[in-house]
């Protein structure tokens, strides 16, 4: 025969492929994370883009350090990257920049490493990141530095800077969360600052506005499973509302238990990792669902102002329970 | 006012399923035209589901177009008969375009014929009895056209003390770039109507649907302007896999087919168009399964076309006959992108199953780098089945026999949602695949 067969390639059905690819599904986290990273910068001052640098320094340098015989490099699928600045945006402005390049180090060496690499972690790593530097540092991941003044945006705090393990004072001028004003002070603050987010907290946690935007951008392109931050937002909305309506003096109301703190941020950016939530969708709803109790429960009557970081830590643990109770029925079984 | 209606009339469609790029744009249109005789046809002995069948020729003898050259071995079996006029030069192995060498008889063209089909004997069905009918179909060579090749007769076979209900008509279509049977519907509504006619006196069905998505309203218009009161044409939404004969009964009925059990098991039977059409014409024209309707296309050929050809053309005269695959061309594909078969060589012949030629250049290939799987759910989301993909790839992967059994492994059956949805590129319905195998050989082996 006169066609003569040209190099085919042999492989294996489907020969057609989804556009979505992981290292694009993170690069599209990352880029969502980057943006809030701008709105810190705006927000507490040239210092936040160099505590995340730091914190994304620590957990690529540790990801490369561990792979580095593999190529392509496994730094290409963005993961540590993603990690590291998610770990980053969760820290308080003027923590030294030291202590969040360990903790990048220990999101992704504890994190996720130790479990077998990407896609094996039961944690996830940015909290774990965050959970060493809670209990290694508990003073200077609870001190809260109030957001700069307009202009003052290339200020940086002095303790940012500090040498490893120097005793460095830390920076005299602190002040408290909305969470620890309505814990300790029972001082409920307005909703609008904290829905736009020009109040104090932790880098990336303070503009629900900016976080919502995030959230129904990746949403709408089906980057993370839509179920699991609208569960864990709904039960918190639901709870909260019901024990307010049951003891208004007590409790703050709904919308300010949604507003404040690392809710939005958590929603968004953690309790939709892929890796460390439930595949099912029914597992999806369970898992939002035992976040929000668990951070109404830790907000109101832990010990603790803020509860976002443990709940999802918590329900990360139960997460291969929740894949087993909610396996579904097979078609014609 | 116009909602009850538009409500009435809504598509149907089952849970799970991928949206694939349809594709079908380049082919959708064009009228089904004649591939041209070539000068040597192959017609390997095993083109179904079954044993193979066996040669009634021998080497050097004269054919006809149409006359019977191997016959059923066995009950789940089929004929198979000349598609052209001339002579048998060879009866051996063949590259068949699953790989391997396959048993085949090799028929050179006598040029000089003018390649009409004897004038077969038309038969009325109604003056056939049910078993006559199944031998009838037996001996037409008659296969599931939409992909699997099973032999039709089998299914035609009622049980006895079973009441059928319904005959349903698979116009879905659902894979990406083909248009065969889009455009048989739209040219030849009455004999997919007549086929389905034939099919429902055959098993005693009160009822008939003809599935069709969406997507293609000219068919939909088509069947229902002949289809009579006892034939329901049913919208579907366009779907992948919606043509496989579970979903597509999940859609008209809302009803589950037992797992691990047959349509039959609630009095229902599905025919593809394709085959729906083939029997109208073996009944009422008498002309045995000699030639198919294969669409021609994608990116990397010349002329994407809709032809009709004689089984055993070789893939190289109809590619030459579309005008050639165009530089860059990287894959050539037997059937549709999310089922179909890669092949090595174009030299191999166009068998009963082949429903499309699909010719890929390298930017509409898959890359094969493979991410860590980072349990995003989505195969789970997209499978059908409801099974779970990547749990089930995992345990393939260790060959942990028991529990891919226990998790349901064998109601797989391969549509490759889960590898098409993973943006982990992990091949997982090969691995499904490799654990089908797994467990089919310790069924064997014990």
């Amino acid at each position: 025969m006169s066609t003569a067969s040209p190099d085919l390639v042999l492989s294996t059905a489907p020969f057609v492929r989804e556009g979505a690819t992981t290292p694009r599904i993170m690069a599209e986290v990352l880029g969502a994370a980057l943006l809030v990273t701008l709105a810190a910068c705006w927000n507490f001052g040239i210092g936040a883009l160099l505590t995340v640098a730091s914190a994304t320094a620590g957990a690529a340098g540790t990801e490369w350090l561990f792979s580095r015989s593999e190529t392509p490099s496994r730094l290409r699928d963005y993961s540590a990257l993603t990690t590291g600045v998610l770990l980053g945006l969760t820290l308080p402005p003027s923590m030294p920049l030291w202590m969040a390049f360990v903790g990048g180090a220990a999101g992704i060496g504890i994190g996720k490493l130790i479990w077998g690499g990407l896609g094996q972690n039961l944690f996830n790593p940015a909290l774990v990141g965050r959970a060493f530097l809670q209990a290694a540092f508990p003073t200077a991941i609870t001190t809260w530095s109030p957001p700069v003044e307009p202009g003052g945006i290339f200020s940086l705090p002095k303790s940012l800077l500090a040498a490893p393990f120097s005793s460095a004072a830390v920076d005299a001028v602190s002040t408290a969360t909305p969470l620890g004003l309505a814990k300790f002070e029972s001082q409920i603050a307005a909703i609008g600052p904290l829905f736009i987010g020009n109040i104090s907290g932790s880098l990336g946690e303070t503009s629900a506005a900016l976080l919502l935007l995030c959230g129904i951008w990746l949403g709408a392109r089906r980057i993370f499973d839509w179920r699991l931050p609208v569960s864990t937002l709904l039960s918190v909305a639901v709870l909260s509302g019901i024990l307010h309506y049951l003891s208004p003096e007590s409790t703050p109301p709904p919308l300010f238990m949604l507003f404040s703190g690392g809710l939005f941020f958590g929603a968004v950016f953690m309790v939709t990792d892929p890796v460390t939530t439930p595949t099912t969708p029914r597992g999806a709803w369970l898992f939002g669902i035992g976040v929000g109790v668990l951070v109404v429960l830790i907000r109101l009557y832990g010990g603790l102002p803020e509860g976002v970081m443990y709940a999802i830590l918590l329900m990360n643990a139960v997460t291969p329970h929740l894949n087993r109770l909610t396996q579904r029925r097979p078609f014609g079984v | 006012m116009s909602a009850a209606p538009a409500l009435a009339s809504r598509s149907r469609t089952f849970r799970g399923g991928v949206h694939p790029h349809e594709q079908k744009e380049s082919t959708h249109a064009l009228p089904i035209e004649r591939m041209p005789f070539v000068s040597e046809y192959v017609l390997p002995l095993s083109q179904h589901i079954g044993a193979p069948s066996r040669a009634v020729v021998e080497v050097g003898e004269k054919v006809q177009r149409g006359q019977m050259i191997a016959a059923p071995a066995g009950f789940v079996s089929v004929a198979l008969h000349a598609p052209v006029t001339g002579r048998v030069t060879a009866i051996g192995l063949r590259l068949h375009p699953n790989g391997r060498m396959m048993p085949s008889i090799v028929i050179a063209t006598d040029p000089l014929d003018s390649q009409r089909v004897p004038e077969a004997q038309p038969v009325d069905p109604a003056r056939l009895t049910a078993k006559e009918m199944v031998a009838l179909v037996q001996n037409g060579g008659l296969v599931g056209l939409g992909g699997a090749a099973f032999p039709s007769h089998v299914k035609f076979q009622v049980p006895e003390g079973r009441q059928m209900q319904s005959a349903v008509i698979n116009g879905c279509e659902c894979e990406p770039y083909l248009t065969c049977d889009h455009r048989l519907m739209v040219e030849r509504p009455e004999t997919v109507v007549r086929g389905a006619e034939i099919i429902m006196a055959q098993i005693g069905a009160e009822r008939g649907y003809i599935g069709i998505e969406d997507n293609k309203p000219d068919a939909l218009a088509a069947l229902r302007a002949v289809a009579p009161a006892s034939i329901e044409v049913v919208s579907l939404k366009v779907k992948y896999p919606q043509g496989a004969e579970k979903l597509l009964i999940d859609a008209i009925f809302r009803k589950e087919v037992p797992a691990g059990g047959l349509p039959l098991d609630i009095a229902i039977l599905v025919n593809s168009v394709a085959t729906t059409a083939a029997l109208a014409d073996l009944v009422d024209r008498g002309i045995p399964l000699i030639e198919r309707i294969v669409t021609v296309t994608g990116p990397a050929i010349a002329r994407p076309r809709n032809l009709m050809v004689p089984l055993g053309t070789p893939l190289s005269a109809v590619i030459e006959h579309c005008g050639g695959l165009l530089p860059g061309a990287h894959q050539v594909v037997l059937g549709g992108p999310m089922m179909g078969m890669a092949q090595k060589s174009l030299e191999v012949p166009t068998i009963k199953g082949a429903s499309g030629i699909l010719c890929l250049d390298r930017k509409s290939a898959v890359p094969l780098r493979e991410y860590a799987c980072i349990r995003c759910g989505r195969c789970l989301e997209a499978c059908p089945m409801r099974l779970n993909p990547t749990r089930l790839a995992h345990l393939a992967r260790a060959e942990w026999v028991d529990e891919l059994e226990a998790h349901q492994l064998m109601n797989c059956f391969e549509c490759a949602s889960c590898s098409f949805v993973c943006p982990s590129r992990i091949p997982l319905v090969q691995w499904l695949r490799m654990g089908k195998a797994m467990l089919r050989n310790r069924k064997e082996s014990s």
